[in-house]
């Protein structure tokens, strides 16, 4: 599905990420994690477009889509929820997923896109309860409910997830979770970057992690909660 | 003063107002879009009004407002192209300079093309001394165009934020320009979009107020400063306070030559836009709520 060889992202002198390669393989959920200012988010925004890459190869689903525009790797079927949520504030929850559905619109695909609306109702039912409420006037568990339904809404044939932990509590934290779970039980392809290692792991199939720009470790999620390096540094266990 | 005299320089100064209005509505849409002035705005009043004139010889008054408009779109949507478009990420400051340059440019080929002779079109109906009694107000059929044409040019563009997925996606643009690329929306294309819709507003508006005002190859610069003025009284970004706050320097610029002589009549404006960038930078409606939810 996805596949990056030897990347690199600077801004301007300051090198973030160095010869990153890693793999997505279809109907995955794979994580990576690490301390803030690893470069996860720069990782993402880098893959989606937003930011240019120096140098190396990404390939999606077979097709090179290395230093392409942000709107053609979206049509192409990856999809970011970006870091922080970034709802449209002063539109309604019903005008935001319908942004997110405009990949469908756009290839006049009306009844799949009433189904999408549909499906993502029914994986978050307080948004179809809050259809009309501003964006802006949602809990935080709830834009970032609305962030990852807006990015379904395109039909993805992966989404990426920047931290849909952050900042909420345990118990919704749980409810994302689940539903990024059973996104990848119903098929999707889930690339989740996560500085809650151990509930990441716990969903994940396999796992990267990324320490100043560089992968450090990497391998099967079961291996990587064993692993006593990520344990002392990511699972905030002490190991004897 | 009588009640019918205040009667008529309200009319004036709401003539003027919604005039004002709609061009604070132009900066406002891309500043919405790109978080710049286009300090040209002025221009795009101007060349609506000059085109007009100069069609107004060869067509029926309609069709040489239309096409004026339209022309003054697609100069909107050349002028992003060339010299907005390619640049990646530009300071404020560089923008600023950017826009200045292409407003004395756009005069400077104004006045070759056109020379420096005043001009205006014809009253729409009637001549400059017909006028309607309304309550005991004459009123000249020509205010009756400007506020009916810019009134329905407000609901127009509101009905196209609010419902077509094309204004939507220019507000996804203007809320959150990277998210609204996470959606596959062209930021690009919305920005060139924007300046289409401003060059037009402008050039309408251009068209109707040259029977009253006239219209010379640099008339742009007065209006661009009251239009500039009355967008940041409501807030910039805010297109519907910028109707209330035209309406306001309007009106208060009408009244004033009731106290102070008429050549400080465009004082005002300026008075007003220091005040207000010193006390309130937010605009008169400007709060905090409204510039984290900010629309059109
Ligand atoms: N736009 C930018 N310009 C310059 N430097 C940046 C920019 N964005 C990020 N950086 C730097 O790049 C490094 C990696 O940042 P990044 O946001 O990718 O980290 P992260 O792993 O997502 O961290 P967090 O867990 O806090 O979100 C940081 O040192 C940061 O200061
Ligand atoms: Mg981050």
């Amino acid at each position: 599905m996805l596949k990056i060889k030897n990347l690199e992202t600077s801004y301007g002198k300051l090198k973030v990420l160095r010869r990153i390669s890693m793999h997505v393989s279809p109907g995955e959920i794979v994580t990576i994690i690490g301390a803030n200012g690893a470069g996860k988010t720069t990782l993402l925004n880098t893959i989606s477009g937003l930011v240019p890459a120096a140098s190396g190869e990404i390939q999606f689903s077979k097709e090179n889509i290395f230093n392409l525009s942000t709107e053609k790797i979206v049509f192409m079927g990856c999809s970011l929820v970006p870091e922080g949520r970034q709802v449209f504030a002063a539109m309604s929850v019903k005008e935001n997923l319908l942004l997110g559905g405009y990949v469908l619109h756009k290839r006049k695909q009306k009844k799949i896109l009433d189904q999408e609306m549909e499906k993502v109702f029914e994986l978050f039912p307080i948004l179809k309860e809050r259809e009309k409420q501003f964006a802006g006037t949602l809990s935080g568990g709830e834009q970032q409910m609305l962030a990852i339904g807006r990015s379904l809404m395109a039909k993805p044939k992966m989404i990426m997830m920047d931290e849909p932990s952050m900042g909420l509590a345990p118990l919704i934290v749980k409810d994302i979770f689940r539903v990024v779970r059973g996104l990848r039980d119903a098929g999707n392809t889930v690339l989740l970057v996560e500085q809650n290692a151990k509930a990441a792991l716990g969903i994940a199939d396999r796992g990267y992690v990324l320490e100043t720009g560089r992968i450090i470790v990497q391998g099967p999620s079961e291996d990587l909660l064993a692993n006593k390096d990520v344990q002392r540094a990511y699972l905030g266990r002490e190991v004897e | 003063m009588n009640i019918e005299l205040f009667s008529q320089y309200l009319v004036a100064g709401l003539t003027y107002g919604i005039i004002y209005s709609i061009v604070a509505i132009g900066f406002n849409i891309i500043y919405n879009t790109t978080g710049i002035i286009n300090f040209a705005q002025g221009e795009f009043v101007m060349i609506g009004g000059m085109t007009a004139v100069t069609l107004y010889n060869f067509m029926p008054m309609p069709l040489a407002i239309a096409a004026a408009v339209i022309i003054t779109m697609i100069i909107g949507a050349l002028i992003e192209i060339v010299f907005i478009r390619w640049l990646v990420s530009p300071s404020v400051l560089r923008m600023i300079i950017i826009t200045i340059g292409i407003s004395i440019i756009t005069r400077e080929i104004a006045l070759h093309v056109w020379d420096e002779k005043v001009r205006a079109l014809p009253y729409f109906t009637g001549t400059a001394v017909t006028s309607i009694s309304i309550g005991g107000v004459h009123i000249s059929p020509q205010v009756i165009w400007v506020v009916g044409i810019c009134t329905l040019v407000v609901l127009v563009l509101n009905f196209f934020f609010s419902y077509t997925l094309l204004g939507k996606q220019m507000r996804a643009c203007s809320s959150n320009r990277n998210a609204a690329r996470l959606c596959g929306i062209s930021a690009k294309n919305m920005v060139t979009l924007s300046f289409v819709l401003s060059a037009g507003i402008g050039a309408l508006a251009g068209c109707i107020v040259s029977p009253i005002t006239y219209v010379q190859y640099d008339s742009g610069t007065g209006l661009a400063i009251k239009g500039f003025t009355v967008a940041v009284l409501g807030g910039l970004g805010n297109s519907m306070a910028a109707v209330a706050a035209g309406i306001i320097l309007g009106v208060l610029e009408s009244f004033s030559i009731w106290i102070m002589p008429t050549a400080f009549k465009d004082a005002i404006s300026i008075s007003i836009l220091l005040l207000i960038l010193f006390v309130r930078p937010g605009g008169i409606f400007g709060n905090k709520e409204a510039l984290s939810l900010k629309e059109f």
